[in-house]
């Protein structure tokens, strides 16, 4: 707990300097089409560390999309074309010697709705180190806890820790989905509504893990509720019609955005 | 104005009553009918069999004397087919299941494939004992052998085990793969540690139920040549052999009376194993009930 104090400190430090923070993502002219559909046109966006990056727009806009194409999830649709690049740490994840597998033990996902395995709870947070080779009984027993304890559900779940998941509230379920992500040790963390299933308290619950994890994460959430993307988000992208409206801070999208559009959308007159 | 003439409604309602009656009856003689003849045969082959069923049924070889005679040959001949059966078919059906569920390609290619899939499950068995007797005992010169006879039957009920594996592995929620793709694990990993664990039971019971409907098949057995009577047990899979089928047809060929109530006792043998095995089935299917 005290090097997130730390971090935090830190945060406001450097911005004073005006150091750049490195890219995560650097997306150029990405277009993506479903068959015939064209749902993401010309895509630039440049993600940093260590912030949250709030992915906003209505319905169908391509927000989900997007984040999908960030860890190459969005390939098990058959019918997906892409052209441009995303680079990823300054390497460009369509590049054929670039294993999927991989881009994902560095890139973690958290999906709508809560989707544990039908096993328990150890095993669910143990999955992702077990397939990357970790056997060792006292090492997964770390990773585990460890796991539990950086998605604020340690305390909760600790006596039964053998016990089906499925046993647990969909917020709890989220939660161990987030502990399940940190047990790879991911560099970014995609959340693709996270929160959408979650009754307001789970879902307070998720936005306050949210901002403990960005000292040590770079978060990508796609959200629904501007609310949610104002309180947590240090960025926000705004979609519309598969194109990036607007993309600045937080604060410069909710006070003064510069796009009439963004203006209608985040005042509720459309979506 | 209204579309609804209520006056008519009420007048036509008790002749909408009366249908719904006379319906319910014809459905209920329906089931009826498949059920009275059920248990006319049960009765017919239990009190014709039962006298027969005893210690030395299962002891004794085939014998002229229907007294004397016993089905040790025919069951130590069904087990050793089972024993061929069952992993043969197996691993090939759930083999295929996988293979056409997670990793082939959506194309006319696969569709094609699936569809022939189950259009074989329906092909006669006769038509089955006519490809393992060019293929298997033939081309591979594998003799009338139990190896033959159980690669014969493993093809027969291939189709039935692989569409229920396929429906059991369709079965397991897209989400559960999403979440073990979006950790780095590769399709195998994903298969054996998130598909496999959640369809087992849907794989277990279509097996089964297909290995049952293995045991009891005679027509492939007839076309391979497979001998009625043997006074000797098998020694080893390329042995040569009789089923219990192949045993019951036998008897019920004979003219005398008394083999075809030692017939009736094979048969009460072969239920007996068959319903063993279906409840075997429906045992599983309760216990893993889908847990989502």
């Amino acid at each position: 707990m005290t090097t997130t104090v730390l971090n935090k400190v830190e945060i406001p430090a450097q911005q004073t300097q005006t150091t750049e923070k490195s890219s995560v993502y650097k997306t150029n002219q990405l277009n993506l089409w479903y068959g015939t559909n064209h749902a993401l046109k010309n895509i630039d966006l440049d993600i940093k560390e260590n912030e949250v990056t709030a992915i906003i727009g209505p319905s169908g806009c391509g927000k989900s999309t997007y984040i999908k194409t960030l860890n190459r999830m969005i390939e098990t649709i058959p019918s997906v074309k892409t052209s441009g690049e995303i680079n990823y740490r300054g390497r460009n994840i369509f590049n054929k010697d670039y294993q999927v597998e991989e881009l994902r033990t560095k890139v973690g996902m958290v999906f709508q709705k809560p989707n544990p395995f039908p096993k328990s709870i150890y095993d669910n947070v143990a999955y992702g180190p077990r397939i990357h080779g970790v056997k060792n009984k006292k090492i997964l027993d770390q990773i585990v806890e460890k796991s539990l304890r950086g998605a604020a559900i340690w305390e909760e779940v600790k006596d039964r820790l053998n016990e089906n998941a499925y046993g647990l509230s969909g917020g709890q379920q989220q939660r161990i989905c987030i502990a399940r992500c940190l047990a790879i040790e991911p560099d970014v963390i995609l959340m693709d509504e996270p929160t959408s299933a979650l009754d307001p308290i789970s879902t307070l619950k998720v936005e306050e893990l949210v901002q403990e994890l960005k000292s040590s994460y770079s978060i990508i959430i796609v959200t629904h509720n501007m609310q949610q993307a104002a309180r947590i988000s240090d960025k926000t992208a705004f979609f519309l019609h598969g194109e990036v409206v607007e993309y600045d801070t937080t604060d410069k999208i909710f006070s003064n955005p510069s796009d009439k559009r963004t203006e209608d959308y985040i005042s509720g007159r459309f979506g | 104005m209204k579309y609804i003439d209520h006056q008519s409604v009420a007048a036509n309602t008790k002749s909408r009553i009366a249908k719904n009656l006379v319906l319910k009856g014809v459905f209920f003689a329906a089931t009826m009918f498949g059920l009275i003849v059920l248990a006319i045969l049960l009765y017919r082959v239990i009190t014709q069999g039962s006298g027969y069923l005893s210690v030395e049924f299962f002891l004794n070889f085939a014998s002229r004397i229907p007294e004397q005679s016993g089905i040790k040959a025919a069951i130590v001949g069904s087990i050793y087919l089972m024993l061929v059966v069952a992993p043969v078919s197996i691993f090939l059906g759930v083999g295929t299941a996988i293979y056409l569920e997670e990793y082939a390609k959506k194309s006319k290619g696969s569709t094609f494939i699936k569809i022939n899939i189950s259009n074989l499950a329906g092909v006669p068995s006769v038509v089955f004992g006519l490809l393992g007797l060019t293929i298997f005992v033939r081309y591979f010169g594998l003799g009338i052998s139990i190896l033959a006879a159980g690669l014969t039957m493993s093809l027969l009920i291939l189709p039935i085990i692989i569409v229920a594996s396929q429906e059991a592995v369709r079965a397991v929620p897209k989400e559960l793969r999403e979440a073990s793709y979006a950790m780095g694990a590769t399709k195998w990993q994903t298969i054996l540690r998130v598909v496999l664990p959640a369809s087992i039971p849907g794989i277990l019971t279509g097996s089964i139920l297909a290995l049952s409907r293995a045991i009891g098949e005679t027509a492939p057995l007839v076309v391979l040549g497979i001998p009625t009577v043997l006074m000797f047990t098998p020694d080893g899979f390329l042995s040569t052999f009789t089923a219990l089928p192949m045993q019951i047809y036998d008897w019920t060929l004979r003219p005398q009376v008394a083999f075809h109530h030692a017939a009736a006792a094979g048969i009460i043998v072969l239920m007996a194993l068959l319903i063993f095995m279906n409840s075997i089935a429906v045992f599983i299917r309760n216990k893993y009930q889908k847990r989502w």
